[in-house]
């Protein structure tokens, strides 16, 4: 009786589960569906499965605009986020080592600080920013997100780092230290290894929000040859006056596959990435 | 020999200054001067291309009394925070409780449900949600099959808000995982115990579950809160503000008075509003977070 009762809810479970994982899922389960569809078929229709499947909204959304196509603007993309990834990862990673490591004057005032700047919103220091790079004629490269990245004023990743750091234990260094390792080597030879499961949590997320990012790439990037995918969408959205839903679904479908396919393969780095640095916040 | 020791670490732990420069130099050139800085332009009639001239409160004052646009901004960007971060926050929890159990496929569960959440301020997405809700999209479909009316989500000004929050609800993930973690933290012991003294399983919840994992919730809370508050992305690209400004967030006022019309005193001027909204609420937090925020152990560096 007992058995039969749990076997009951167990079933009740996973089918609560599955229910809202199937809601969570459907608008990208339907947005994969509606790259193949026209206006007609999209619009006051319920129907998930397309009529038939055909990729003219892919080849034709693809050609983008003008005369810059989604190969260029992928392109411009990944020079965008892929260098801001890895500036971001070596800059923290060094930050974080002085942090955790040594004992210097001025620690806890700086630490204080780094802490503060967790919370500094973007919004407040857009403007100066803005001026500042138009000052440099940074306005329209990607160097405003490069730099920042190389200055690691992406606190949280430094803060991830330096938690992460801090678990490790400290006669790693000191037997680096009596072999005879400077700081230098003690730090590549020693500790980096130890911390790649970090390093590539915050590569990955550094890599997701520059990707996601719309609002600093709306602000830096003007001219359409160096527009990311983000200001790509957005321009297509807005550049026709009958909008061909099918067409601009299949480009944002493009838009989402890199971020799901990295995701699916390391997804043990992300759920590690967050749940560590949110519980030790 | 002890005093050897201190001496014998010194040269070594100056060295600290080497690893930390780069991001020295960051707070000082791209934190601290901008943050100055917009502080500064604040009181400004600062453009770019034109000289700055020093006006005082003028922009301020303007922005009180003169803007009609400003308050419906502050209102509509406080209404979407207090939506979003409360629940996301219920849904996130509620989730996580219910996961946390000894099922199996539990990974590749909370990792479909993260899915939502990779998206975050995503053109690609906020455009899926503008086409879902259009008032011939799916959703309108769903409901007239369902017999329901059709409901204007992005054209009401009753709705078009609430569309909006919707896309942040959906993104619960990252909170979840967090709660998910903090869950499998809670001692079991305390569960037992509780079960002993015949506590009942909403007894539980309250007076075991919730204060073991307040530390996560107030993580949470602050992180969300400075985010909501600072929201452009999906009400800039599903509704553009409208309709009638019932979307209007500060984020948008900002965007348009300092980048469209560069108005770059007065955008600043806004956006030390929003910076002292944001610590507001975050002393708040703080504030009464010794009345319901438990911490186990005292970390310390």
């Amino acid at each position: 009786m007992k058995t039969r009762n749990y076997k009951a809810r167990m079933v009740r479970d996973y089918l609560i589960i599955f229910i809202i994982g199937a809601l969570l899922l459907y608008p990208i389960i339907w947005m994969f569906f509606a790259t193949f569809k026209d206006n007609r078929e999209i619009l006051g229709s319920i129907k998930l499965l397309p009529e038939h499947f055909r990729f003219d909204y892919y080849i034709q959304g693809w050609k983008g605009t003008g005369k810059v196509t989604y190969t260029h603007f992928f392109i411009n993309t990944f020079l965008l986020v892929l260098p801001t990834t890895i500036l971001t990862v070596v800059s923290s990673a060094l930050v974080a080592y002085g942090f955790a490591r040594f004992k210097f004057p001025g620690k806890k005032i700086l630490f204080a600080i780094l802490i503060a700047t967790l919370m500094l919103p973007n919004a407040v220091i857009i403007i100066p920013r803005y001026t500042l790079y138009n000052k440099f004629n940074w306005i329209n490269t990607y160097l405003p997100f490069y730099i920042p990245a190389v200055l690691a004023c992406y606190p949280f990743f430094t803060y991830m780092l330096i938690q992460f750091l801090r678990g490790l234990p400290r006669e790693l260094d000191e037997s680096a230290y009596m072999d005879g390792c400077g700081t230098l080597r003690t730090f590549m030879q020693v500790l980096l290894p130890l911390m790649k499961p970090a390093l590539f949590s915050a590569g990955l997320f550094q890599f997701l929000w520059t990707y996601n990012d719309y609002f600093n790439a709306l602000i830096f990037i003007n001219s359409v040859k160096k527009f990311p995918i983000s200001l790509a969408l957005r321009m297509s959205l807005d550049a026709e006056s009958v909008v061909q839903w099918g067409k601009i679904m299949a480009m944002a479908f493009v838009a989402v596959v890199p971020v799901m396919l990295l995701f699916f393969a390391a997804q043990k780095y992300f759920v590690e990435g967050i749940a560590t640095s949110g519980l030790k916040g | 020999m002890k005093q050897k020791k201190i001496s014998h670490y010194k040269t070594r732990d100056y060295q600290a200054f080497l690893y930390i420069m780069p991001w020295i130099l960051g707070f000082l050139i791209l934190q601290l001067y901008p943050f100055m800085a917009s502080l500064v332009y604040s009181f400004s009639d600062y453009n770019i291309g034109a000289k700055a001239e020093f006006v005082g409160l003028k922009n301020y004052s303007k922005l009180f009394t003169g803007d009609n646009e400003f308050w419906n901004c502050l209102k509509v960007t406080f209404v979407y925070t207090l939506y979003t971060v409360p629940g996301k926050l219920v849904m996130a929890l509620a989730v996580a409780v219910f996961l946390n159990r000894d099922i199996k496929g539990i990974n590749l569960i909370r990792t479909f449900y993260y899915i939502p959440s990779l998206f975050g301020g995503s053109v690609a997405i906020a455009i899926l949600w503008k086409l879902m809700f259009l008032d011939n999209g799916v959703i309108n479909a769903v409901l007239n099959t369902l017999h329901l009316p059709t409901v204007q989500f992005l054209g009401d000004t009753r709705y078009a808000l609430k569309t909006i929050c919707a896309l942040e609800i959906w993104q619960f993930g990252s909170s979840m995982v967090m709660f998910l973690a903090a869950l499998k933290q809670v001692p079991r012991s305390l569960y037992e115990a509780a079960e002993i003294d015949g506590a009942s399983k909403a007894k539980r919840f309250f007076r075991i579950t919730i204060p073991q994992i307040t530390p996560i919730i107030f993580f949470n809370m602050i992180m969300q809160m400075i985010q909501a508050l600072q929201n452009f992305t999906s009400a800039f690209v599903i509704t553009e503000g409208g309709p009638l400004k019932s979307t209007y967030v500060l984020g948008m006022k900002l965007y348009k008075e300092g980048f469209s019309y560069f108005k770059m005193g007065y955008a600043s001027a806004i956006s030390w509003v929003v910076f002292t909204v944001i610590l507001g609420i975050t002393l708040i937090i703080f504030g009464t977070s010794k009345f319901w925020v438990f911490y186990g152990d005292e970390g310390d560096f």
